[in-house]
């Protein structure tokens, strides 16, 4: 492990983990400014985790180690693959460690943690909400398996280094129908696991319609603030993987000072200018019933199918 | 003086001893007497399936012990993985069992309580007048019981160093009785017991016949019944009759595999058996069958046709997705712990199907990378599934309960049986820091690199890979919701029943079993590698795939050989933790450590939340029942009670939902009434008169001679 390389996988950290409330910020002032709002700023997420660590954590009763280490298992667990995938280059020492299997089983474990916590709170909301969410991760887990078979197929491994580095090398691969459908099907799932419209509402406290806040709605102060984090944290990882397995140009190739600050400036951009057309799109869409969120993954994971095929016979 | 032969002298003298031993001693000191004895069987059986994948070898012949046929014994690599998986879970086992059976725990006779959605409870009077000793305990603990543990552990290592047709059937009938036995044990306190035994019975002797008959062809076609004349010979066989053995035995050993639709005991039996027994059952003893179908077919029958893997992974498939289907809606702690094998044997299924297939296509790399991700399911299989059927059966010995809905609040008061509970639940659900991840991640590897070998991909294989990943991927999904399920409602939150609340923790001897199955969970999920070697020795025993080991030797990491792919689970827990720790300590240094304050939990305008209003394991599954409303179909009841006065005044809603297995609802019923008017039909033709079946005997003689004269 090279200093170079460490330092890759620190920048991409400090990106991940400083710009994940930014991106949040940035939907929301999108969303605000198309809907005729002035809108709370971008760094508003900032002082939102500000003022939570300020304030004064709760411990429901009858809660246990249960409830106090779902936080912290979320955010490490996307920790983890911010370390890992290739964000800012695809050079990263770390690359061997999990690849896009181990990455969405561990995207799994963050949400089994808060579940958990959902539980563990023994109100109707945390069960319901936690309920909801399983059941969401369990249907979207097929699609994101195949469209990662897809991608995968074309360079024989499922390390998400050498599908970058792959497409890099052969762009015309991104215009393939393999990549195209399967590009369709992991849209659809980041949109459920992230928990955005038409899924899940990140904005509401309506108690029928919500699934991730209603898990989360015991949680007060430090906790709070690192549930927050974490989420917007994870959606910015769903959202950098999207770019770059379907769009990977401006990834560093080595761990040369300029070629990682480049990429960082690239990545950002390409992150935030997704995270503008998601808002946008969001703001032209009413949340979905949740019985018919099923047909939309299963829909998903008709072109997940299609994808594998495509690779298979178009190949 | 061979280790394996040490180790098996010590199965068999250890089996004998404890069970004369367990049938002779007191009440007071049986359960120490029969559970020593089956954890030093199991130690006998670890120690030479150690030495057995460490690449010795041992064969034994005694002529004289069976009638008309040689006992033959002969361990090699194969052998001795499920040896050391056998073994391990009968160390586990029988520690657990000295606490299971001795007395103490809740008393059986809430029998509300204690048999979830059973409508009748036989009376049990004669179990509890003796003395103080409460029911499950009792039963399980009586001299018969425990005399048949050490035996069916026995009888359990030694089908797998079997080598010849008539010791394998001699020794698999063995394991079926004792098992038998032990279903049994708890038969006076419900009636439901019996019926799993009838069910385990039947299903258990119709699988033997179908392996009796496909491996007397195969013996009678090879020209000898040792395994070494069956190797030898089963070239010769014409392939309409290799594929007919392979499908007899196959459909034998899948029963009691627990295959679809053969599964219909598992949950039946799985949750009336004491649980060392069900845990000895599920992760053990299902898992032979899994022995057979790559004995037969990988090593007997030397690979064999495409198709016959076709098969094989399609109802592979088929389990797995109904497996966790049924185990995802279960309200009964064991019932789903019972689906969840059948799940995990569908899983094993489908890497043996997909290995078969690519060995039949001549890809060795791939071959071998899927069987050695079988086997390894099995071993995890076995570690997680001994621990979770240990920790459901210290909730039941603690609190009666098997139902989830009136289970909770167990985390405050049995923390260490919760903490195991959640080791082994992290396994069974395929989640990172898991036992189970390891070799579903292996699995699916081998499943998404069937595209870039060096040749295009055959048809067949271009349509069924995808569906078994997406089948695999799918089974994942809802093995997670499932095992949140069985956790989160089970143990955490707050009691939803009286009983419930009164549950306390397991004695040591039960702790200390759950305690050595985390241990070796924890170690499969964080070193796995270990497991290359040997698995790469078991390969080698099988013609179709030999040759490389799938897993190659690294530091930390798991690399495959052959094909691109890697992962390091020590290095992904690693990371875990330090990222976890370092959050919470510099969480910790902002806020200047201020402690937590406890407050009620928000009710959402009311004052008090009951534990009625919480979420229940029927709730929780509810998405999930609704989604797969046409797969599952479940039956619901709607009673409206209005008062006498006025009909537009009810007096009582009550709402239930069942959801039965379908499978067993439409297939078994017209099975069984077809047999009976069988048997009705065959009363007319034995009507006792002694000139008829002198007849018959004529008859049948005269038409076995025709037969010879003509085949001959």
């Amino acid at each position: 492990m090279t200093a170079a390389g460490v330092v890759g996988v620190l920048v991409q950290l400090a990106v991940v983990v400083g710009g994940a409330p930014l991106l949040v910020g940035l939907m929301r002032q999108v969303r605000a400014v198309l809907e005729g709002r002035a809108g709370a700023g971008i760094g508003q997420p900032w002082r939102d985790l500000r003022k939570l660590l300020k304030k004064e954590a709760i411990r429901p009763e009858g809660t246990s180690w249960v409830f106090t280490s779902g936080p912290l298992v979320l955010f490490a667990s996307t920790l983890v693959i911010a370390a890992v995938a290739p964000f800012v280059s695809t050079a990263s020492p770390l690359d061997g460690v999990a690849d896009l299997f181990a990455m969405v089983s561990l995207l799994l474990l963050g949400t089994v943690a808060l579940t958990l916590a959902g539980l563990d709170t023994g109100t109707a909301f945390g069960g319901m909400g936690s309920s909801r969410e399983v059941t969401i991760a369990a249907l979207a887990e097929p699609t994101i398996l195949l469209a990662g078979f897809a991608l995968s197929a074309r360079v024989g491994s499922s390390n998400l280094a050498d599908i970058v580095a792959g497409t890099l090398a052969a762009p015309a691969q991104v215009l393939s129908p393999a990549t195209l459908l399967a590009a369709v099907a992991f849209a659809v799932v980041v949109i459920a696991e992230a928990g955005r419209l038409p899924v899940d509402n990140p904005a509401t406290h309506l108690e029928l319609t919500m699934i991730h806040e209603a898990m989360i709605l015991e949680y007060a102060g430090r906790d709070l603030a690192v549930v927050e984090l974490a989420s917007a944290m994870r959606l910015t990882v769903l959202l950098g993987l999207s770019v770059n397995l379907f769009v990977p140009w401006g990834v560093a190739t080595s761990s040369a000072p300029l070629a990682l600050l480049g990429a960082t400036a690239v990545f950002a951009l390409k992150v935030g200018l997704l995270g503008a057309v998601l808002a946008t799109f969001e703001v032209f869409i009413a949340k979905w019933r949740l019985f018919r969120v099923p047909e939309l993954l299963a829909g998903s994971f008709l072109f997940g199918l299609l994808a594998v095929s495509a690779s298979f016979f178009l190949a | 003086m061979n280790l394996i032969s040490v180790g098996l002298a010590v199965v068999a003298a250890a089996a004998l001893v404890g069970a004369t031993a367990g049938a002779l001693a007191q009440a007071r000191t049986r359960p120490l007497v029969a559970g020593a004895a089956t954890a030093v069987v199991g130690l006998g059986g670890v120690l030479a399936g150690v030495a057995a994948l460490g690449g010795q070898t041992w064969s034994l012949t005694i002529a004289n012990l069976l009638p008309l046929a040689e006992t033959t014994f002969a361990v090699d690599a194969l052998s001795g993985a499920f040896l050391v998986l056998i073994g391990a879970v009968a160390i586990t086992a029988g520690i657990y069992s000295v606490g299971y059976t001795s007395p103490g725990g809740a008393h059986a006779t809430d029998e509300d309580d204690a048999a979830p959605g059973h409508d009748e409870v036989v009376a049990h009077d004669g179990v509890d007048a003796h003395d103080d000793v409460p029911g499950p305990a009792k039963a399980a603990a009586s001299r018969t019981a425990q005399a048949v543990l050490p035996l069916f552990a026995a009888a359990m290592l030694l089908v797998p160093a079997a080598a010849s047709v008539s010791t394998l059937l001699v020794l698999w009938e063995l394991m079926a009785l004792t098992s038998l036995v032990l279903v049994l044990a708890e038969h006076r306190l419900r009636r439901s017991v019996r019926d799993a035994g009838l069910w385990y019975a039947g299903m258990t002797h119709a699988g033997l016949v179908a392996i009796m008959l496909g491996l007397v062809v195969l013996a009678a076609g090879a020209g000898g019944e040792s395994f070494a004349a069956m190797r030898a010979g089963s070239a010769g066989l014409s392939p309409a009759t290799a594929s007919c053995v392979f499908l007899l035995v196959f459909l034998g050993f899948g029963s009691k595999a627990g295959m679809v639709p053969l599964h219909v005991w598992l949950p039946r039996a799985h949750p009336e058996a004491p649980s060392h027994v069900s845990a000895l059952m599920s992760a053990a003893m299902v898992t032979l069958g899994v022995y057979g179908i790559i004995r037969v077919g990988f090593d007997l029958l030397g690979g064999g046709d495409g198709w016959w893997w076709l098969v094989v992974l399609a109802v592979g498939a088929v389990s797995a997705l109904y497996g966790v289907l049924q185990a995802s809606v279960a309200a009964d702690l064991k019932r789903l712990l019972a689906y969840s094998t059948t799940e995990n044997v569908g899983l094993m299924l489908i890497g043996i199907g997909a290995a078969g297939v690519f060995a039949a296509e001549g890809n060795r790399v791939l071959a071998g990378l899927l069987l050695a991700a079988a086997v390894l399911h099995a071993v995890n299989h076995a570690a997680f599934k001994a621990l979770l059927f240990f920790g459901a059966g210290s909730v039941l010995r603690s609190t009666g309960l098997r139902d989830l809905d009136r289970l909770g609040g167990l985390v405050s008061r049995m923390p260490v049986t919760t903490a195991l509970f959640a080791v082994g639940a992290l396994g069974a659900a395929g989640l990172p820091a898991g036992n189970g991840f390891v070799s579903e991640w292996l699995l699916l590897q081998g499943l998404i690199h069937s595209v870039t070998g060096a040749t295009a991909p055959s048809v067949v294989v271009a349509l069924s890979m995808p569906l078994a990943v997406a089948v695999v991927a799918l089974t994942a999904g809802l093995g997670v919701a499932t095992f949140v399920k069985a956790f989160g409602v089970g143990f955490l939150a707050r009691p939803r029943s009286v009983a419930a609340t009164g549950a306390t923790e397991s004695p040591l001897s039960m702790r200390v079993g759950m305690g050595l199955a985390a241990a070796a969970c924890t170690v499969l999920a964080l070193a796995p590698a270990v497991a290359g070697a040997p698995l790469g020795r078991l390969l080698d025993v099988l013609p179709s795939v030999r040759g490389g080991a799938p897993l190659a030797r690294s530091d930390v990491s798991l690399r495959l050989a052959g094909i691109a792919g890697s992962m390091s689970p020590l290095l992904i827990v690693v990371g875990l933790l330090v990222a976890a720790l370092g959050a919470a300590a510099l969480v910790r240094r902002v806020t200047r450590g201020a402690p937590r304050r406890a407050t009620p939990v928000w009710g959402g305008g009311s004052t008090r939340l009951s534990p009625r209003m919480e979420y229940t394991a029927t709730s929780f599954a509810e998405p999930l029942t609704r989604v797969f409303d046409d797969v599952l179909r479940p039956e619901k009841d709607i009673d409206v009670t209005p008062f006498a006065e006025s009909e537009f005044l009810i007096a009582s809603i009550s709402y239930r939902q069942r959801v039965p297995d379908r499978v067993e609802a439409r297939l078994y019923p017209p099975l069984l009434a077809a047999v009976g008017r069988w048997g009705q039909w065959s009363r007319g033709i034995a009507n006792g008169s002694v000139h008829r079946y002198l007849a018959y005997g004529f008859i049948g003689l005269l038409v076995v001679l025709v037969v010879v004269g003509i085949t001959s």
